[in-house]
């Protein structure tokens, strides 16, 4: 109880109503909210230090510098990369994925023939931009199947044997999720990677959801590239990063072209700047970029507080209930071995749609749809689903009174 | 037969008893459950409203008198409440009229603010598929 109280504190808008009723925030793996740390260096930087950054040499610019460098160290230091080189700001998630299939390809890394491995429970952004690969170059995706689905045991669990058969078919990349945004279950990245890699098999993760709810230790982990968003995990939108290994980074060609990325540029010949710079074409989002600093800051502070996971555990245990609750439920993944609190659902006789609106004149804000993960969602969920999914600062007493409004929900729409 | 603007009052006022969002859209639901179902064999793709996030069938027919008249059918219950208030605006009413009329009860309602944008984006569709039955059916 108290570390929820000591949280919330820090969230000005989970004191806000929707509807007349206090809000109950249920979609955070679309986006988090932010704490007063966040908010208030975003609103220092704009009232003291606005200027463009890696340019000018006044007051302002190096002051805005060393801000946007700070978040950048911070990203360095929460994924324990060897180097703050090997850390790329990036629009979000999408952007580095982009970043880095096209780049892949354009280097000659990936062509015609090659095979790029995905599985079946990837966000759009994880499989979209290796799709414009595969027209563009020849290549084409090999899809593993999971483990999800009222016909199956539902653990959410990736294939293995399809992954592994895959990798020995030779692919050129392998791009997976952490944690499908969808499912919810944790993949097991260290066997993945070993594998591999065993084979000589580059590896990006999409660690939009995972690294929000575990820890993540790219060095440890062994992955080529790992990428997250920063609106995902307390900071603002439009940034993420992209963690590549200093390998990687140097053999890649340059994404965009423009100011920041180069060395020297005359009409002739334009030569690039070094890592990360490279990758970082025109004016980054500096104001979230700095943003990232006190955001990881405090999400490392959280995690390692004795009493997050155990308060992890109660709300899990919560929602477990209140989706028991109501009959004719289906979870995705209900059997994961392990799990974030993140749940996707249908309820027979209940269009999703319907069900987020009179949920949200309750005050419970939920996703709806396909959750820009059309594939598993129409396998699994008919082409929709419904989807909670919290976060520390989210209460058991939340999930609590969510159990009785779905119940009046379903009432009211079967 | 009433014409759409006293229709449109109607339903205004059905809507005002309601100090509720909830409660409105729980009156929406039982709209919902007396729509003019679509029959099972017109729910085609090409009577398929685009548009919205759940799907929505909508035919027009038009009788002897140039009337014309509307069946519909959604997977979503508050779709249906929502396409159930349109069906009854224009029920029965000839292309001109339909063509001509200022649709503002949903306004008046308060109904619009209180749709998500993506409710609102399906609305729209299912008004535009209305005026252009009633286009083809007033050039016919």
């Amino acid at each position: 109880m108290l570390f929820e109280q000591q949280i919330r504190s820090q969230f000005p808008i989970l004191g806000r109503e929707v509807a007349s009723r206090p809000m109950v925030y249920f979609d955070n793996a679309a986006t988090s909210q932010r704490p007063e740390c966040v908010l208030a260096l975003q609103d220092e930087i704009c009232r003291r230090h606005n200027a463009n950054i890696h340019r000018a040499v006044h007051t302002l610019s190096y002051e805005a510098t060393d801000l946007y460098e700070k978040g950048r160290a911070a990203a360095q230091k929460f994924v324990n990369a060897a180097s703050a080189d090997e850390i790329v700001l990036t629009a979000g998630t999408t952007a580095a994925i982009n970043l880095v299939a096209q780049c892949m390809a354009r280097g000659g890394f990936i062509g015609k023939g090659d095979g790029i491995l995905l599985t079946e429970a990837e966000h759009h952004s994880n499989i979209v931009p290796w799709q414009m690969v595969c027209e563009q170059y020849g290549a084409h995706l090999e899809v593993i199947p999971v483990d999800a689905g009222r016909d199956s045991a539902n653990t959410g669990a990736v294939d293995m044997e399809a992954y592994r058969a895959a990798l020995r078919r030779g692919v050129k990349m392998v791009s997976i999720a952490h944690v499908s945004n969808i499912l919810g279950a944790v993949n097991p990245l260290r066997e993945m990677v070993a594998e591999a890699h065993a084979l000589g098999i580059p590896v990006l993760i999409d660690g939009a959801q995972g690294i929000v709810h575990r820890k993540v230790d790219v060095q440890e982990l062994g992955c080529d590239f790992y990428t997250f968003s920063g609106h995902k995990i307390y900071a603002p939108t439009g940034i993420g990063v992209l963690y590549g290994k200093r390998e990687w980074l140097e053999k890649l060609p340059p994404y965009m072209g423009g100011g920041d990325m180069v060395g020297k540029v005359t009409f002739e010949k334009t030569t690039y700047a070094d890592i990360p710079l490279k990758f970082e074409a025109g004016t980054a989002n500096f104001v979230a970029g700095a943003c990232l600093a006190p955001a990881l800051e405090f999400a490392s502070q959280m995690a390692a507080d004795p009493a997050a996971q155990a308060h992890e555990k109660a709300l899990m245990a919560a929602m477990d209930a209140a989706l028991a609750s109501v009959e004719g439920v289906f979870v995705a993944a209900k059997e994961a071995a392990e799990r974030i609190p993140l749940y996707s659902f249908t309820i027979e006789g209940v269009h999703p749609l319907d069900a987020a609106t009179l949920l949200d004149k309750m005050g419970f804000e939920l996703r709806s749809g396909h959750m820009c993960a059309e594939p598993i969602v129409d396998r699994i969920g008919g082409g929709s689903m419904l989807r909670a999914s919290l976060m520390p600062y989210s209460t058991v007493a939340e999930v609590e009174a969510f159990a009785d409004a779905l119940q009046r929900v379903v009432k009211m729409l079967r | 037969m009433k014409s759409i603007d006293d229709i449109q009052r109607e339903i205004v006022e059905e809507f005002a008893v309601y100090d509720e969002w909830l409660d409105k859209y729980e009156y929406l639901i039982d709209l919902g459950r007396e729509l003019p179902l679509a029959a099972e064999g017109d729910k085609t793709d090409a009577n398929l409203i685009e548009g919205c996030q759940s799907r929505v069938w909508l035919t027009c027919t038009r009788d002897e008198d140039g009337r014309l008249h509307f069946a519909a059918d959604s997977d979503a219950i508050i779709t249906k409440g929502l396409i159930s208030l349109l069906i009854r605006v224009f029920e029965g009413q000839t292309p001109a009229d339909i063509l001509a009329a200022d649709l503002h009860f949903i306004d008046d309602i308060g109904l619009k603010e209180n749709l998500s944008p993506t409710r609102a984006g399906g609305l729209a569709a299912m008004i535009k598929r209305i005026r252009s039955y009633a286009e083809s059916f007033a050039e016919g």
